[in-house]
């Protein structure tokens, strides 16, 4: 148990290491990164098998007990989001390589496989950690290599989305550090399992400030609406590949932190105006931005920022049912969402650009759809994120809706109603996309077969998810109780 | 808890303020001066939280050691930005231009209206 769960963390950050010893001998690079997240991905599976039979697992780290060590702990949740998350990384990986993001500079090394596994270990580690102050530690790791991988080959516009990217990200890292340091005045302890015992004897004041600020913080990671002006921004410059991780998974570790924060240090009985209001408002704005846009991949990130909304709709309610649905909605999104910016990064290989006005057939201009495979690529993800039955976004929103339904009370009611509109919206702005890109392609296709294969294994993953929602519900269902019950 | 004495809480409100204040700022290099001053703040509030317990201060070696080297990767962007663009200035984003755009062209032909595309 000790060796599965700290090597999600180690494996990849040792490999950063001989990554950039190797940084001259390209197929060794690759195929270091390559068996690495495969060895991560085969060791999340069984801390997830190992988890659901035996219940939560703590390692201290060098054997140094809490509070002067820092634990490392995998429950259900931590496990499942692990799991998905590292398969996506890894899918996209092999599109990256696909598609020579690593090594498209020619003469000057690009350090694309180190910060890309340094990247991973901070993902593990932020879903791993028993402790508010190595949560920081994991944001800052997986944050750096963030920087690093938004400003590859940087030209002048990748420079200036990625300094407010970075801007933006430090701020809330120090909001963030001094939440810790507050919360340390306040509590005596940063491990996480401790300050739940503690933060119920506090003053209800100090409670509900400190809490607010921690939702805060995440909030800005998440990019909830009114703090998500960083997103459509910063992501779309980055190469395919890029954007299509950080979409995936920076900002469901954002997420992730806030439910994980919420519901074991400040848990409440009743539903969450505040959580609600702000959910009905990342969807509404998020979606109606993205139906004002031309660049597919900025109207896909204006899409992400309306889709977090759904998550937040899951803590608003804050019952099992709601978590539930929320952490389905996590699973789902991450899978679907990188598999659309996958596509995307395939229209735009194949036809030079994302707006789609230049897609639209125009009378005696240049024919520049995409051939029958890459639209029902991207058609399948697309149809599932709007929610059409019986794909797995239908799944989990099904079971936000049902959880808002036994709920009940007025907030409950008009989130519901804000996601339905916010789905049959999502199918607009989707299918928009899809008609564009079904105009007639010029010529036989030509794409790589990797990076084709990759995003195929995307959305079958996504298509798997469907099939296996049974079990996937009652996982979920399994780690909301968990969560809720300490 | 400690009680925080005045002179500290002094100290931490100037940081923080000058931070905030410097990194609202259009220039590059007042934003990282502003980061490096918030970042101190965050750190002396984490000393002063902590008093004479070790913990916070290991903490606050840890959070020292990554402002740093955040300030080395902001400081090497600024420099990239100066180099390709000749400014050290932050540019609108493009759907303020993409507005901005807009209004010029209906105050150029007014007959056409504001309501026209953007294209």
């Amino acid at each position: 148990m000790r060796v599965l769960v700290s090597l999600p963390v180690l494996l990849p950050l040792l490999a950063a290491g001989c990554s950039l010893v190797l940084a001259r001998h390209t197929t060794a690079q690759r195929l270091l990164t390559v068996v690495v997240l495969t060895a991560v991905l085969a060791d999340a599976v069984a801390l997830l098998v190992a988890v659901h039979r035996d219940g939560p697992a703590r390692v201290a780290v060098g054997g140094w007990p809490p509070p002067l060590g820092i634990a490392l702990a995998a429950d259900l949740l931590s496990a499942l989001l692990l799991t998905v998350g590292v398969l996506v990384a890894l899918a996209v990986l092999l599109f990256a390589i696909g598609q020579g993001t690593s090594e498209r500079s020619g003469e000057t090394a690009v350090p694309f496989h180190p910060a890309y596994l340094m990247l991973v270990g901070g993902v593990g580690l932020a879903f791993l950690t028993g402790d508010l102050f190595n949560l920081f530690v994991a944001f800052e790791v997986m944050l750096a290599s963030s920087y690093v991988l938004i400003t590859l080959n940087a030209g002048e516009a990748r420079v200036r989305a990625g300094m407010t990217y970075t801007m933006t990200s430090l701020t809330s890292s120090l909001l963030f550090l001094t939440a810790v340091a507050l919360v340390y005045a306040a509590t005596g302890t940063v491990a996480l399992d401790e300050l739940g015992r503690r933060t119920a004897g506090l003053d209800e004041g100090v409670r509900a400030a400190l809490g607010a600020f921690l939702l805060c913080v995440f909030a800005i990671k998440a990019a909830v609406v009114p703090l998500h002006f960083w997103l459509p921004d910063g992501y779309p410059t980055a190469p395919a590949p890029i954007t299509a991780v950080f979409a995936a998974l920076l900002t469901k570790v954002g997420v992730y932190a806030m439910i994980r924060t919420q519901a074991e240090l400040f848990p409440r009985e009743d539903t969450w105006w505040l959580v609600a209001g702000a959910a009905m408002l990342t969807m509404l704005v998020g979606i109606l931005g993205a139906i004002a846009q031309d660049d597919i991949n900025r109207l896909l990130s204006f899409t992400l920022v309306s889709h977090i909304g759904f998550m937040l709709f899951g803590l608003s309610l804050f019952d099992v049912a709601g978590f539930t649905g929320t952490i389905l909605y996590i699973v789902h999104h991450i899978v679907v969402q990188a598999g659309l910016f996958l596509v995307t990064g395939l229209v735009v290989a194949r036809t030079g650009t994302a707006k789609l006005h230049l897609m639209e057939p125009a009378d005696g201009g240049p024919e520049r759809g995409t051939p029958p495979v890459i639209t029902a690529l991207f058609l399948l993800p697309a149809l599932s994120m709007a929610g059409i039955p019986p794909f797995s976004g239908f799944i989990a929103k099904f079971a936000l809706l049902r959880a808002a339904a036994a709920h009940g009370g007025v907030a409950a009611y008009a989130v519901a109603a804000t996601a339905l509109l916010t789905s049959l919206l999502t199918l607009y702005a989707l299918l928009r996309v899809w008609r564009a890109l079904s105009a007639p392609a010029p010529g036989p296709p030509a794409s790589p077969v990797l990076t084709v294969g990759a995003t195929a294994g995307m959305v079958l993953v996504g298509l798997a998810l469907a099939a296996g929602a049974g079990p996937l519900a009652e996982l979920s269902e399994r780690a909301a109780t968990d969560l809720l019950a300490r | 808890m400690r009680a925080l004495d005045l002179t500290m809480a002094l100290v931490l409100g100037g940081l923080f303020a000058t931070g905030v204040l410097l990194m609202l700022q259009r220039s590059l290099t007042r934003v990282l001066l502003g980061f490096i001053l918030l970042g101190h703040g965050t750190n002396l509030l984490l000393l002063t939280t902590g008093g004479a317990d070790p913990l916070p201060q290991a903490m606050a070696l840890t959070a020292i050691v990554i402002t740093f080297g955040v300030t080395t990767f902001l400081l090497a962007l600024a420099y990239r930005s100066w180099r390709l663009s000749g400014h050290d200035e932050v540019r609108d984003d493009v759907e303020d231009r993409r507005i901005g755009t807009v209004r010029e062209r209906a105050d150029d032909e007014p007959a056409l209206g504001v309501e026209e595309d953007a294209g």
